[in-house]
């Protein structure tokens, strides 16, 4: 087999999002881990929505479809299911994911289907030309909130492990080598991958991340999840994250060796939590009273929906070897007209 | 007929000889706790197997259990049972079976002056009547008597033959209506034998109902004969069908299973994408147990993911169809555009149901065509086809996958809540020569291949079989550059993809039959054109009209869009157009706008199909009845 490379994966289409939009930085990385899958070019698969992010299966050389608002993983979970050897990306925005097409967002992580889920979070609706979106922050200015937005936003993780997710994991569009981490985990997991991507919109709302991701600063407001690891931060990870007390859930940060805090504080992480509640503690932090939390929350293991519904038809096929039009027309009662 | 399985079970045939008839309409109605669907479709199949021709007519209520003995909460079955063709359930009953006052209340009206009128006495207490809203109990008063009344204590009697089962009293109360069967059976002449089998079968778990419900049912027929209720009892001999084998099917029975044929036809795996909506359910459920034809049926969360996941296995080379009834179409719009635009082959099954909005669930209409012509935004053409009768659904429907296929486009089938729940026999088609239905997949790549490379002829673009190393391409709802695929928003390019897209459409007319003509084919006075689910109705006020003397002749749209080539010459042909719909005058409204012909409307909008005398008296000139009809 020739090798792959990032090359084989770009199209002849000229990329047409605003010049320093985030979306080049996470098309970059996509492209340069499709190589690495072990997966044939013909059998990955980008299916989108509508929105900026949306136009990204045209910038990938694999099969793509650019679908309708929202109802991108409905499509995603027709064409899996027809073709379980295809590998189902799913690439939307906050809108297109949590807003227009909230619904089918939730049944397929609750289904488990077996497709990747990229949501690119903007925090602002783009190609429409900048109205707040469902994850923007309350009190937001813009075009259609002139007076502030009187909205809460969604956490879109909590929505995703509210739904139960079998894989929730964040990462940024300009952190390549994490995001690459966490779209190699995305693509390794067996059940619907929830991958949300900060990314900024220079344009409409440049420098929504900036508090986290700044050179400088961001050793002390990121917070990178690893399995079985303390939940440690800081450029010489003296901070960490404790659960507040004998009763209470809430997390809190921590400094060793303040108050008596030692490493044996800090609470260790387990991305394969059934009851969901280590997650979802986590997915609920954020600047700026703790650091942001990065890489993978969960991580466990469901059942697919793709592989349920094709072993019932096998099954049935088993059991019906000599199914035949000629038998089904003729079953049950019948009668002879001479 | 064959030799009385009556004997079988040791019941005695009928006195003296019954009266030959050659028809015959029957209705039950009762609570929708009384069975009265089970009795209903009990006694068609039984008179189905005995070779009656037979259309049959559920109508029921939406409440799943209404209140006991309330006015809306009646249901329904007739049937009509025949030695000849019949095409419809019958205008009126011959015999009306109420099994409270409310059932009385609703059917009454429509029993023919003269009918057998069966009642369950036993029902007929103060609190039902008041339910009812009668204000003195009609048993008692005359208010009965242009009937044959058949005042029974069904309860009663029912409860004595079941008295030593062990039953509860309300296990007992629930077999009332095979006891009801019974009395039906020996009224008619018919055997127990199918209706014990399906005791047997369905009980199969419950061996002291089943023994019940069998007490019920033959304790019901020998009362008929203890009693001599009856002065006379009566015979319908076997239709003069087309020799061959028959079966009973349901419209949306035969729906289902001329998808599943369809796809054995094209050698790809069904994928039916739907959410639960009445009167299309059904077609869900039947699908689902054919998973071992490789059907695969996914329950959305809603219209728009069925559709949508219907649409991503039509892209990945899937037989696709999605189905449901117009408040889910509608909701199916802008991904059928997509279908449109992207140019996938997908099959949109609608099985109407009174509009607007919720409307009326379980009763029919024929009022989504427009719907279907045009609810989608922008110039979105798609074929439409719509069935004519329970069974034709499956022709129909392999017809709507050969179009689909052949011209890669959304085909839109109607049906309605009429065909999808009555009932014919069919005939049925030898395997072999069923229409085939053909999918042409590009596998390997071309040297200048774009996914909307196009036939010449049909200007079907290409199939692309997704997984093939070499044919990655990428398609979208946005508009296509006619020579290269890419996406474009040159102006002349989009008038010229709006025309191929509306070629393809018309095109298809070259491939569907020419349509024609019952009765006067070289024209005359007065042609009645018709769709859907009013062909029964319109075919038999067509002959009784002839028998009449008019000059009248009937022809049947099964394709909507594309029209058959021979309709403006064919209407042409005639002094009158009369176009009975069960809507406001949709189709008449596509005619007069393509034609310029004065065409009339005879309009209905009652929920209910029409009756032939309806559209008898409509040829007899007389004005119609419609009210709502503003063409
Ligand atoms: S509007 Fe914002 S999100 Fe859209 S392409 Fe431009 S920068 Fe990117």
């Amino acid at each position: 087999m020739v090798a792959v490379t990032k090359k084989d994966f770009q199209t002849d289409q000229e990329v047409r999002w605003c010049p320093g939009c985030g979306d080049y930085a996470i098309l970059a990385s996509v492209q340069r881990v499709m190589p690495t899958l072990g997966i044939p070019k013909e059998k990955i698969i980008f299916i989108s929505g509508i929105g900026c992010s949306s136009r990204f299966p045209y910038y990938m050389n694999t099969y793509g479809f650019h679908t309708i608002h929202g109802r991108a993983p409905a499509i995603a979970t027709g064409v899996k299911v027809s073709n379980p050897e295809l590998s189902v990306w799913v690439i939307t925005g906050d809108g297109d994911a949590l807003s227009i097409g909230g619904n089918h967002l939730i049944h397929a992580l609750r289904r488990n289907i077996n497709i990747k889920i990229l949501m690119f979070n903007n925090r602002i609706y783009g190609l429409t030309k900048g109205q707040y979106s469902p994850t923007s922050e309350p009190g937001k200015k813009t075009k259609s909130t002139p007076m502030g937005s009187i909205d809460q936003p969604f956490t879109p993780l909590s929505v995703a492990l509210g739904a139960n997710a079998s894989f929730v994991a964040r990462s940024v569009d300009r952190e390549a080598k994490h995001l690459e981490m966490v779209l190699k985990r995305a693509a390794e997991h067996k059940g619907t991958a929830f991958v949300e991507i900060f990314q900024n919109c220079n344009v409409f709302n440049d420098g929504a991340f900036l508090h986290f991701t700044t050179k400088g600063t961001k050793a002390d407001t990121q917070l990178h999840i690893q399995h079985g690891k303390p939940l440690l931060f800081g450029a010489d990870k003296q901070r960490g994250i404790r659960l507040g007390g004998l009763h209470s859930l809430t997390p809190e940060v921590v400094t060793l060796g303040e108050n008596g805090v030692t490493e044996r504080d800090i609470l260790v992480y387990d991305e394969t939590d059934t009851s969901g509640t280590l997650p979802f503690l986590l997915s609920k932090l954020e600047p700026p009273v703790a650091p942001i939390p990065l890489g993978v929350f969960r991580a466990i293991e469901r059942p697919t929906y793709d592989e349920g519904v094709n072993a019932q038809v096998a099954d049935a096929q088993n059991k019906s070897p000599d199914a035949s039009i000629e038998k089904l027309l003729k079953g049950g009662d019948t009668w002879v007209v001479s | 007929m064959t030799a009385s399985p009556t004997q079988m079970v040791n019941l005695p045939r009928p006195k003296g000889r019954p009266v030959d008839l050659e028809s015959a309409v029957i209705r039950f109605s009762g609570d929708s706790g009384d069975g009265m669907q089970l009795t209903g479709s009990q006694f068609t199949n039984t008179a189905a197997l005995a070779g009656n021709d037979l259309v049959t007519f559920p109508d029921f209520p939406a409440e799943i259990r209404a209140p006991a003995g309330t006015l809306f909460g009646v249901s329904g079955f007739q049937l009509n049972f025949a030695a000849k063709s019949i095409y419809t359930p019958g205008d009126a009953p011959d015999v009306l079976v109420a099994m409270n006052p409310a059932a009385l209340k609703v059917n009454l009206s429509d029993l023919k002056t003269g009918g057998i009128l069966i009642i369950n006495q036993d029902a007929f207490t103060p609190a039902n009547l008041d339910k009812a809203g009668f204000t003195s109990n009609p048993l008692e008063d005359d208010s009965l008597n242009a009937y044959r009344l058949f005042a029974i204590d069904i309860g009663t009697q029912t409860e004595r033959a079941l008295a030593e089962t062990g039953l509860s009293f309300k296990e007992v109360g629930r077999a009332k209506n095979f006891w009801t069967l019974g009395l039906l059976y020996y009224l008619y002449d018919r055997p127990l034998e199918y209706t014990l089998r399906f005791i047997e079968q369905k009980f199969k778990s419950k061996e002291t109902i089943a023994e019940g419900n069998r007490l019920a049912l033959k304790a019901g027929y020998l009362y008929g004969d203890v009693s001599e209720i009856f002065q006379e009892t009566y015979e319908i001999n076997s239709a003069q069908l087309e020799p061959g084998l028959y079966r009973n099917i349901t419209g949306n029975q035969a729906t289902a299973w001329g998808a599943i044929a369809a796809g054995q036809q094209a050698g790809l795996p069904l994928f039916y994408g739907s959410y639960p909506i009445t009167p299309a359910s059904d077609v869900l459920h039947e699908l689902s147990r054919h998973k071992h034809f490789g059907v695969k049926t996914v329950q959305a969360e809603d219209e728009i993911a069925a559709v949508a996941a219907t649409i991503g296995a039509a892209w990945t080379g899937q037989l696709a169809m999605t189905g449901s009834s117009g408040p889910g179409i509608a909701l199916k719009g802008e991904a059928i555009g997509l279908a449109v635009a992207a140019e996938l082959p997908l099959v949109v099954l609608n099985v109407q149901r009174a509009g607007p909005s919720t409307g009326m669930p379980t009763k029919t209409e024929q009022a989504d065509l427009l719907q279907a012509m045009f609810g989608r935004n922008g110039e979105s053409p798609v074929a439409i086809v719509a069935p004519q009768s329970p069974a034709d659904c499956f022709e129909m429907m392999i017809e709507a996958f050969r179009l689909a296929l052949g011209y890669m486009v959304p085909v839109i089938v109607l049906s309605d809540g009429y065909l999808a729940n009555g009932s014919e026999p069919w005939k049925i088609p030898d395997v072999a020569a069923l229409p085939k239905v053909k999918a042409t997949f590009q596998t390997t790549p071309s040297d200048d291949f774009h996914p909307f490379q196009r036939d010449e002829d049909t200007l079907a673009r290409v199939w692309p079989k997704i997984g093939s190393p070499g044919l990655e391409h990428r398609i979208g709802g946005l508009e296509r550059s006619y020579e290269t695929g890419h996406i474009s928003y040159d102006p002349d390019n989009h008038q010229r993809m709006t025309e191929v897209r509306a070629k393809k459409i018309e095109g298809m007319a070259r491939t569907i039959p020419d349509l024609k003509v019952y009765g006067s084919e070289q024209g005359g006075d007065i042609l009645l054109l018709g769709w859907g689910s009013t062909f029964g109705a319109m075919r038999q006020a067509t002959q009784i009209g002839r028998e009449q003397g008019l000059d009248v002749s009937h022809a049947h749209l099964r394709y909507l869009n594309p029209f058959p080539r021979n309709l403006s010459e064919l209407l042409h042909r005639f002094k009158r157009v009369i176009v009975p719909e069960m809507n406001t005058g949709q189709l008449l409204m596509l005619l007069r706008s393509r034609y310029l012909i004065p065409a009339e409307g005879l309009n209905k909008i009652e929920g209910k199909p029409f009756r032939v005398s309806e559209i008898l008296s409509a040829i007899h000139g007389e004005k119609n009845k419609s009210r709502g009809q503003p063409w």
